[in-house]
């Protein structure tokens, strides 16, 4: 596949994840940071933010587990994962988080375990996606063409 | 001759007379024998006969009677006795026969002689029918004849036609000779032979309208015989010798619209009659008919019909041309107006130009000239040269305004502005022309007055200038004192203004502006005249003061602009004098987070793209905001070091660094404790850095608690670049940033 193709084909695509709503505006300033001296920087900040997240995840299904759940520690768990996911523009898991603290405040188990659950489909989903995302920029750099910049047309 | 002896035979003369005798009953037994054939054959070919038995007797006593005389036939000789006993019967039943038949007789022709009578009655009626149908066809004639002519007539609209039709349609169905039309004049007084039947162009004959004959053909709605001699019906000189024919006259009501009353036939209460005379052609011997006469009548009241139709629509076609007539004059007016608008705003477009520019040069270099070394009567010269020139100006300036307010062009320019400076300016401006005069300006401004408003700062000012100006101007000593503040729903409904009824809403308020002053006041009779153009007191102390009197205008347009009102007061001459003045002001919107608008006098710089080297400090305890907000700062240029805890923060931070980003709503953390301590980290005012405080929260208490530890700025996250960067520039230009939360 050449390369305009495959241009066309990311944008397409990272135009999908916008119109799904899995994707927010803050990603796209994520994008507007990449620069010569911060080629990777998008990458990077994802990256991470899939470490963090995935920790977070695992302590507050722990903290569920318990018997008697500390809910202010959940809700600091979630407070941190809401903060992640809105700085990279994830917004069905900030979301999903916003949802999750309400839950806290009531101290509401199956409430936090349902929305927890659905916080963790979220976020694979939205893993999945920018790993497929990365991917294609990879690809279209190693055929030798250059990242397309997203506008906001749409 | 002498009888001879012998013995003559008796029977040749007696034989002589017996043969003629002979002859003569065979000639009636003949003639008795063919009557009764006769009858017979005569009856059967006609149909009606309504004796035949009578007849029967009749043939039989006629027969019989031929029978008898047949057998006398035999009688004259030697007959036997059988003969003689057939003559007997036959002359017995011919005596029975003929008696019966007499008999019968008696009854019998008192009847024919009836049938008779009535035959005779019959014809006579037959007659009269015939006559009576004669007369009805006339009539339906005369009817077909009224239906043409009333069609005729009323098939047209012209007045002319309708009365040129009647005459011709009525002398063409009653063979008239002469047929006319008197109609009267405008005075009323005459009748004016106007149409005739045979003449083209009757002479103007009139006769006076007040005549015996004339009041009796108008008295009644018939038509009237009159005599041939007299004046109306003299029209044509006689053609014939001798008889004139017969005249007739009737009446043709000369109807208005008012006649016609919604459920009545139309009243004859008009005293307006027509005169329509008909003359039957002379010699002629012919008389006027009864069917003839109600002829005419009807064809009279179709005409009156007919002709007030006609005169409405000639009314209504005469009100229509009015209304052409006028729309025409109307647009032609409005065509002009708008020549003379065009014209006059064509002449002060241009003359604004050519007028300012001469008036530019002269207030600019008249301004040089003072600058200069001048004799102290060349600077009283040069001195009074620019005022003049500035009072030219400003005149100008006025005029102009005041036509483009006129026409409605003049559209307000509304933006943001700060409220409290715009009093001090003008204060600023006023005050050295008040120290001069020894006048002393206070200005108080309400604890409420908003400091931000939205409307037309310059020509606020504008007003408040000419109304301060005009306290100053109009003062020789004293004080002069300006109060601003908001004015509320009672205080709004102003008795001096009874049309105006505010209504604060959410996003306006009413400011209220009293300027009061302690100097020659106004006579109360004058204050209405104020706000009109051009017009002067009429004292001579403030003839002096100058002023091209266009300056109220103005301001009250600006005012009715602003949706508010404007008014003087004052208790008299001397009694110095209060203006006052509410105009509507928007409340600027809170949410509006690109305008940014804190001293309106300085441009927002967003020149500052590159804050290279400076240096920051991020405090953020999440990994991913943290290096995100780095990205960000870094792509601006900066310098940036990070922390994920306070304790690291004050270890790190430094005098070098110029701003700390601190995430306020961290829990377990107090972001406010620790701005506090690294305020009081730094003694020195220089080295302190800017704290900015970024949180995801968006209330209120956020904000004044952050104010109230001395954090110099809050942001909501998320922070765009363009945000960042103007984040910045705001803060390193003013030390301060509050956006509106």
């Amino acid at each position: 596949m050449e390369v305009g193709q495959m241009q066309r084909r990311l944008i397409e695509y990272t135009k999908s994840l916008f119109m799904e709503g899995i994707l927010d505006d803050q990603f796209l300033q994520l994008q507007q940071l990449q620069d010569e001296s911060n080629p990777d920087f998008v990458v990077e900040v994802v990256s991470l933010f899939f470490q963090d997240a995935e920790k977070l995840l695992n302590d507050i299904t722990r903290a569920l587990d318990q018997q008697s759940v500390d809910f202010p520690k959940v809700d600091a768990h979630v407070h941190q994962l809401k903060g992640s996911s809105a700085s990279v523009g994830a917004q069905r898991v900030k979301n999903g988080c916003i949802a999750f603290r309400n839950f806290c405040e009531e101290q509401n188990v199956d409430g936090s375990l349902r929305c927890l659950q659905q916080i963790k489909q979220e976020y694979y989903h939205v893993k999945n996606k920018l790993e497929a995302l990365f991917r294609l920029e990879q690809q279209i750099v190693a055929a030798g063409g250059s990242v397309p910049m997203m506008e906001l047309s749409f | 001759m002498e009888s001879c002896n012998c013995i003559e035979p008796q029977w040749p003369a007696d034989e002589l007379l017996m043969k003629y005798q002979y002859i003569s009953d065979f000639f009636i037994a003949l003639a008795y024998f063919s009557i009764p054939l006769e009858l017979i054959y005569f009856v059967k070919k006609s149909a009606v006969f309504p004796y035949r038995w009578v007849l029967v007797q009749f043939g039989a006593f006629i027969v019989l009677c031929g029978a008898t005389h047949l057998i006398n036939l035999w009688t004259f000789t030697m007959h036997s006795r059988t003969v003689a006993i057939v003559m007997t019967t036959a002359k017995v039943l011919t005596a029975v026969v003929s008696c019966a038949t007499a008999l019968m007789l008696v009854h019998i022709i008192p009847d024919l002689l009836s049938v008779k009578t009535r035959e005779l009655f019959l014809k006579n009626k037959a007659a009269e029918l015939d006559r009576e149908m004669g007369l009805i066809r006339t009539q339906e004639e005369t009817g077909r004849h009224v239906r043409m002519l009333t069609h005729e007539i009323r098939s047209t609209l012209d007045r002319h036609t309708i009365l040129k039709t009647t005459l011709v349609e009525l002398g063409r169905t009653l063979a008239l000779e002469e047929c006319a039309l008197w109609m009267p004049t405008r005075t009323g007084l005459e009748l004016q032979l106007s149409y005739t039947l045979r003449q083209q162009n009757p002479v103007g004959y009139t006769v006076p309208i007040h005549l015996p004959v004339i009041n009796q053909v108008f008295s009644s709605n018939r038509a009237v015989k009159i005599s041939p001699n007299c004046p109306v019906a003299r029209i044509r000189p006689l053609a014939g010798k001798y008889i004139p024919g017969e005249v007739v006259a009737v009446r043709v009501p000369l109807l208005h619209l008012s006649n016609f009353q919604i459920n009545d036939w139309p009243e004859l209460s008009t005293k307006r009659y027509a005169l329509m005379v008909l003359m039957l052609p002379s010699d002629s011997a012919r008389q006027w008919h009864v069917h003839e006469l109600e002829l005419v009548e009807v064809v009279a009241d179709q005409v009156a019909v007919a002709l007030s139709h006609a005169a409405i629509l000639e009314e209504s076609m005469r009100a229509r041309d009015l209304l052409i007539e006028q729309n025409v004059a109307l647009d032609l007016a409005r065509r002009e107006a708008e020549t003379a608008i065009r014209a006059r705003n064509d002449f002060l477009a241009v003359m604004n130009h050519e007028m300012r520019t001469p008036m530019h040069a002269i207030i600019a270099l008249s301004s040089l000239l003072q600058e200069t070394e001048l004799t102290p009567e060349q600077r009283l010269m040069v001195e009074t040269i620019l005022k003049s020139s500035n009072l030219l100006a400003t005149l100008i300036n006025d005029v102009l305004d005041l036509s483009r307010l006129e026409d409605g062009s003049l559209q307000l320019d509304i933006g943001t502005f700060n409220l409290h400076s715009v009093f001090k300016e003008v204060l600023n401006l006023i005050k050295p022309v008040a120290s001069v005069k020894k006048l002393s300006v206070t200005l108080n401004l309400a604890q409420d007055l908003p400091v931000y408003a939205v409307g037309d700062e310059k020509r606020l000012m504008q007003t408040m200038l000419n109304v301060v100006g005009n306290a100053v101007k109009f003062s020789k000593e004293g004080s002069i004192s300006i109060i601003a503040f908001v004015a509320k729903s009672e205080s709004l409904r102003d008795s001096r203004a009874p049309d105006f009824f505010p209504m604060p809403s959410d996003n306006h308020f009413y400011l209220r502006v009293q300027v009061k002053d302690s100097g020659s006041g106004i006579n109360p009779q004058e204050i209405p005249k104020l706000f009109t153009k051009f017009s002067q007191s009429q004292s001579s102390a403030t003839r002096n003061s100058g002023g091209s009197g266009l300056g109220l205008a103005i301001c009250k347009r600006f005012v009715n602009l602003m949706e508010g009102h404007i008014w003087l007061e004052s208790d008299g001459l001397a009694k110095g004098c209060t203006a006052t003045f509410i105009v509507k002001l928007g409340i600027p919107e809170r949410s509006n987070e690109s305008k940014l608008p804190f001293t309106p006098k300085v441009p927002a710089n967003h020149g500052q793209t590159n804050f290279s080297g400076l240096k920051v400090l991020v405090m953020d305890d999440n990994g991913v905001s943290r290096m995100v907000t780095k990205g960000l700062l870094e792509h601006l240029g900066c310098d940036v070091s990070t922390v994920s805890s306070s304790e690291e923060c004050l270890h790190v931070v430094s005098h070098e660094h110029q701003v700390v980003f601190l995430d306020v709503c961290m829990p377990g953390i107090d972001g406010f404790e620790l701005a506090v301590t690294i305020r009081e980290k730094f003694a020195k005012r220089h080295e302190k850095p800017l704290i900015v405080a970024l949180t995801g929260n968006t209330d209120k208490v956020t904000k004044e608690n952050c104010m109230r530890v001395g954090i110099n700025g809050v942001i909501q996250k998320p922070i765009s670049v363009d945000k960042m960067r103007s984040i910045l520039s705001e803060l390193l230009e003013h030390r301060v940033l509050y956006e509106a939360l």
